[in-house]
């Protein structure tokens, strides 16, 4: 997990290095400041040498200054090293992704995939920069404060020694403790504002069924339930402060009447006795700094672990070695073909399916909810891969094609289909980035989408909402048809995608997708049965299996299930649609 | 530590009135923990105290012990153990002081949190619908993620630590008065030059902040929108291009995240240095003074003043720091009153609906289901309780109706359901269906006109009893993180698995949950993602049946199912509400045909109305829908 982030810091292993040097540096000029400030008592003041003064407290505003220099240089690369390495992350998130196949996005949920490359990506920027500036500087300035200690009194410094050992066997224990109940405490704070957002979108059931109370009673022993989980926690976190106090106190009260004998037995300086407490601070905050760093630091873990899953994640579908890139033309084989969406399920939703369409045919597919209609054309364009048996397209496995030139030619018009954020045009040519404005029309006449878009305010050029929530679902459906047409190709499939289209222009989509590509194989998923009778053949498809399949005629003869979806719909019958509007 | 992507800035707009909003959450916290905060005030003035003494009994341990004693002749150190002694008694009711407040604030940090998620949830279950439709749902989630943090924040540390500084500020500076003045002022000079410094930073950083939260703003929409698109992106081989622009946006944040953080890191060390530098110009300035004797500096008052200055820069540090937080804490709390104070639903209904058995031709109130409805309508004027069976009798008379006032969207609608009857309303988008139905609930209170239902007007009818007596499935189906079993109970709460299973049954819906992995026992998360949209509304239908409601709203409830499926749910549904009254929305010809009124509505107008045989004879709209002429009409 780690190895897999570590990856990611690229070009800012430079900035890296650096941060945690500067940090170093800008310690050890710290440290130096509190043992020139003996000599300064003891050898200036003391012995009332002036010059002496002047001369040390000039090393000692160098000191300072040259502290400031690292700690700005420190700053700086700290910054660079870690927004650069949240930036590779997420480009690294991205990209991956983007090679993600359809089973490896059903693995992950949007939200969760938004999360990993946002906030979780935030908290580890935030924990990179606390490693580097942070985790390096706390230890080395303990270490250095201890050796000045050591170096001005033994004896003495080894009671910092004692309380450093004691205070950190401590700390441990208190952060641990608290950590265990931090760890309990987050998943349920995230499954409280998991509940308060579904309460916000789903408002309208709770006001439905009157469920006000009931809703608000849950959330307040959820909300209770925190508070109990957060309070051990914290119970335990809030130790540290008086821990923390009561060595630093008995520290400074042990040196005072040590040092005091001391200096009375000339063993030592009054000038010393201060740095020495000067140093004793150091020493026991950079303790804290290490402490609370490491909570912090377990705290991002999830973050971590959550992005290299997402790393680690390698799409399960890859490019044959000597893929073939041509797709002679749009005939469709199923052989034998089994299919699973997990693969340690022996629940397959496709079974035995044996089937086959010549090129330029209209086929229509026709069935109940849950009937694997959708997941029978998915594997046409390789979508997701069989568990058993072949999908031939164009007399080639579609495994031995290269996947970009078969899903090139393969358009699938996705029954859950999206929009972009963009002008009309912008949205189209996602079928073809070459596109010329003349053939954009040209497929929107064909996907009776001219006239809606001709009359809105700014033609081809009007701007589509994030995920097109400003057209209707009938004309986001016709859209979406033009976008994939304008790929050219040699097969076309439309899961569900006229559901929201009237019947008339349903009709006339139909009408023109024969008349103006001939040659494409058509696959129209429907569930009115005006929209595919006029097909070449028809499949009917019942519990993962082909039920049945022949022309409208023969179906209506033989296949019960058919006869009865058309006696359920008249055959004149029409379904409303916003289109009513434009008469 | 607010990191720095997660400090939103204050939106450019500012606080209106900050102080008003501060003694507010004030209020809000002493309200349940006054007593709490008045005991850690004082102990934060002990534990200060306490350690104010520590550092002046520096001073007299030199000046007052050490220094005699090495001109004494005999050492007596009798006097010392008993001045450590002394002080040790003092830090030991310092270091208790610091665990008791610590302690009690996690109680009043928490409790408050506690209380403000349960208050704004609470009130949030009261708003109106449009609330909800005129707030964008990501901002109200803010309220309760980003906004409480803030809270936590401000309450947790913010407040403690500027009142312990503040405290040590004054005991410190007192204490550094006493000992020198001349250094004093120099330590305050230090002081104000790194307040300057801290300020300009600030402001330069603040900038660059806006730029990042800006960019950030625009990666997280690209990763949003991309996201959810991932499969259209797929279908169209648009990875790489995917990519690209990606990286662009993508390199610009990190620009801005950059220099925005590189401000903010250096504010410490500098703050740090200058600190350093302001103890070694007193450290040589003191020197001096003591060496020359000009102001009767001790050996030991220096040593104390040189621990002062230290404890003096760190707490000005720290309240510095902790300004940002609390600037940000006024803008969460700004959002959390505001949506407190927003007003919720109005309901002055007093007619409540009852469960009635007939007794001796009587209507009488009865503490159990009865499968008979009636409304209870206790006269305001003297007091007198009629009970009216519950028929499902709708009526709208002129009933004009806008989301905003000024732009209506049903106009004069007239309507009349019959107990019993299978009301149909069929239309293009925006034509008012869905309106007209989340009027008789009174999601949304008309303009002008009366609704009547059973012969009462529906603002008399309270509302929890006006929803509870209509069953509606919704349009957009929600389902709510839980098991199968849960989602439908959330119509009945107390119904037995065996009912949960009939009401599946009757929706069509038990064959596939019994294929779902743990059948009924299976968690839905995600709003049910894991679904079908068919699936999902075949769930939505059985949680409505459980219910059994008198009457019941369908609202595209089947648009996702298919036409074979429907017919089966719809006789289960029929049966159940035989002889009540049903509303149907749908754009599926199949869905409304045998329904005994159809309505047609265009524009917020009913145009239409009559059986589907009487509409079909009329040749009208409807009669051009249903046979697919529109187009050419």
């Amino acid at each position: 997990m780690i190895k897999t982030l570590a990856a990611q810091i690229k070009e800012f292993k430079k900035e890296s290095v650096l941060t945690p040097i500067f940090m170093v540096l800008e310690v050890v000029f710290e440290t130096l400041i509190p043992l020139m400030m003996a000599s300064i008592i003891d050898d200036g003041v003391e012995a009332g040498d002036m010059r002496h003064i002047y001369l040390v407290g000039a090393c000692m505003i160098a000191s300072a200054l040259g502290g400031l220099f690292c700690g700005i240089m420190g700053g700086k690369f700290g910054a660079r090293a870690s927004t650069g390495f949240a930036r590779n992350l997420r480009q690294a998130m991205f990209d991956n992704i983007q090679t993600f196949s359809f089973s490896n996005l059903d693995k992950f949920s949007t939200a969760g995939l938004v999360t990993r490359m946002t906030t979780d990506v935030t908290n580890i920027q935030m924990a990179y920069q606390m490693l580097l500036r942070i985790c390096f500087r706390a230890p080395i300035s303990m270490v250095c404060a201890m050796s000045m200690a050591f170096f001005i009194n033994a004896r003495l410094a080894s009671i910092y020694m004692v309380a450093l050992v004691l205070l950190a066997i401590v700390l441990f224990f208190i952060i641990s403790r608290a950590m265990k109940y931090f760890q309990m405490a987050f998943p349920k704070y995230d499954e409280l504002n998991a509940s308060v957002q579904e309460n916000v979108s789903a408002i309208r059931v709770v006001k439905a069924y009157v469920r006000e109370d009931y809703e608000t009673s849950r959330l307040k022993k959820a909300s209770q339930a925190i508070y109990d989980i957060f309070l051990k926690a914290e119970k335990n976190v809030v130790l540290n402060m008086p821990v923390m106090q009561f060595t630093v106190y008995s520290c400074i009260l042990l040196i005072s009447w040590m040092g005091a004998k001391m200096i009375v037995q000339r063993e030592l300086t009054t000038g010393e006795l201060m740095s020495l407490m000067a140093y004793c601070m150091n020493i026991l905050m950079s303790l804290m700094m290490v402490a609370m760093i490491f909570v912090m630091m377990s705290m991002s873990i999830a973050s971590a672990r959550r992005i290299s899953e997402v790393l680690d994640e390698k799409s399960d579908l890859t490019n044959p070695e000597n893929p073939v890139y041509d797709i002679p033309d749009g005939e469709i084989e199923f052989r034998n073909v089994d299919f699973s969406y997990y693969k340690d399920e022996n629940k397959n939703v496709l079974q035995e399916i044996n089937l086959k369409i010549r090129a330029g045919e209209t086929v229509g597919i026709i069935g109940g909810t849950g009937s694997s209609k959708t997941t029978l054309v998915n594997l046409i364009s390789r979508l997701y891969d069989v568990t058993k048996g072949s999908v031939m397209v164009g007399g080639h496995d579609v495994r031995e094609y290269d996947m970009d030139s078969l899903r090139g030619q393969v358009a699938v018009v996705l029954q859950k289909n999206v929009l972009f954020s963009g002008t009309v045009l912008d949205n189209l040519r996602w079928g073809d980035e070459n596109a010329t404005e003349e053939e954009c029309r040209r497929v929107c006449r064909l996907a009776c989408a001219d006239e809606f878009i001709e009359k809105m305010p700014e033609g081809y050029n009007t701007y589509i909402e994030q995920g097109g929530s400003n057209v209707s679902g009938g004309q986001k459906q016709r859209l979406c048809i033009a976008r994939a047409l304008l790929k050219k190709p040699k097969i076309l499939i439309l899961d569900d995608s006229t559901s929201a289209v009237d019947t008339a222009t349903d009709a006339k989509i139909r009408q023109a997708l024969a008349q103006e590509i001939p040659d494409t194989t058509k696959l129209i998923i429907a569930q009115r049965v005006s929209s595919v009778q006029h097909a070449d053949h028809i499949i009917v498809m019942e519990e993962s299996r082909i039920n049945g399949y022949g022309t409208h005629e023969e179906l209506i003869e033989t296949n019960e299930i058919y006869r009865e979806v058309y006696e359920s719909q008249t055959s004149g019958g029409g379904d409303f649609d916003e289109k009513v509007e434009v008469v | 530590m607010p990191g720095p992507m997660h400090g939103r800035m204050p939106k450019g707009k500012k606080i209106e009135n900050p102080g008003k909003v501060f003694k507010r959450l004030m209020g809000y916290v002493a309200k349940s923990y006054a007593p709490h905060l008045i005991i850690v005030a004082v102990l934060i003035l002990v534990s200060v105290l306490a350690n104010v003494q520590g550092t002046m009994f520096i001073q007299s341990l030199i000046d007052d012990y050490i220094t005699p004693m090495l001109t004494a002749d005999v050492q007596d150190f009798h006097p010392l153990a008993m001045a450590i002694l002394r002080v040790a008694c003092f830090y030991a009711v310092g270091v208790a002081a610091a665990y008791t407040y610590n302690r009690l604030m996690i109680n009043v940090t928490q409790g408050v949190l506690r209380n403000l998620r349960n208050d704004l949830f609470s009130h949030m279950e009261t708003l109106p619908i449009k609330y909800f439709d005129t707030h964008a749902h990501g901002d109200i989630m803010s309220v309760y993620t980003n906004d409480t943090d803030t809270i936590r924040q401000m309450v947790s540390q913010s407040m403690p630590q500027v009142f312990n500084s503040a405290i040590t500020i004054v005991s410190v500076l007192v204490s550094m008065i006493i000992l020198s003045v001349p250094l004093t002022l120099l330590t305050l000079g230090m002081v104000a030059v790194m307040l300057v410094i801290t300020k300009k930073t600030a402001g330069l950083s603040g900038r660059y902040f806006l730029q990042q939260q800006k960019d950030l703003g625009k990666v997280n929409g690209f990763i949003e929108e991309m996201m959810e698109g991932q499969k259209v992106v797929k279908v169209f081989c648009h990875e790489e291009e995917n990519v690209k622009q990606f990286r662009e946006l993508n390199d610009n944040l990190y620009h801005s995240a950059d220099r925005a953080n590189y401000l903010v890191n250096i504010v410490g060390p500098v703050n740090m240095q200058l600190g350093n530098v302001s103890y070694v110009v007193c450290a040589i300035v003191g020197g001096i003074l003591a060496i020359s004797g000009i102001s009767g500096l001790s050996l030991g008052a220096l040593a104390s003043f040189l621990t002062f200055n230290k404890s003096f820069n760190m707490p000005i540090n720290q309240v510095s720091q902790q300004f940002n937080s609390i600037v940000m804490a006024m803008a969460g709390a700004e959002r959390i009153f505001k949506m407190m104070d927003e007003v919720p639903e109005t309901d002055a209904g007093y007619v409540t609906l009852v469960n009635v058995k007939e007794e001796g031709g009587r209507l009488v109130e009865s503490a159990e289901r009865t499968g008979r409805w009636a409304w209870r309508h206790e006269h305001q004027a003297n007091h007198a309780v009629d009970y009216v069976e519950l028929k499902g009798d709708v009526v709208f008379d002129g009933v004009d109706f806008g989301y905003n006032d000024d732009k209506i969207v049903l106009h004069d609608v007239k309507l009349y359901a019959e107990p019993g009857q299978k009301i149909a309303f069929v239309g293009s988008t925006g034509a008012g269906k869905t309106t007209i139905t989340n009027l008789i609930n009174r999601f949304y209170d008309i303009q002008d006109g009366k609704i009547r239902y059973d012969g009462i007007n529906v603002n008399k009818i309270k509302k929890a009893d006006l929803r509870r007596s209509l069953g509606i499935v919704l349009q957009d189906t929600h389902l709510f993180t839980g098991t199968v079993m849960d989602n439908i109970r959330y119509g009945k709460l107390d119904a037995t698995d065996q009912e949960v299973i009939a009401a599946a049954k009757l929706a069509n819906a038990d064959g596939f949950i019994r294929n779902l992995p743990e059948g009924y026992d299976t968690v839905l998360t995600g709003d049910g993602a894991n679904l079908s949209q068919g699936q999902r509304q075949l769930l939505a239908i059985a949680r409505a049946a459980i219910a059994d409601p008198p009457v019941l709203i369908l609202d595209e409830a089947t648009s996702s199912i298919d036409t074979r499926t429907e017919r089966i749910v719809q006789d289960g549904m029929d049966k159940l509400m035989k002889g009540r009254t049903t509303f149907v929305i749908a754009h599926r010809l199949s869905t409304v045909k045998n329904s005994d009124c159809i309505m047609v509505l265009e524009q917020g107008r009913i145009i239409e109305r009559g059986t589907h045989d009487q509409l079909i004879e009329e040749k009208g709209k409807y009669y051009q829908l249903y046979t697919g002429n529109a187009i050419g009409a």
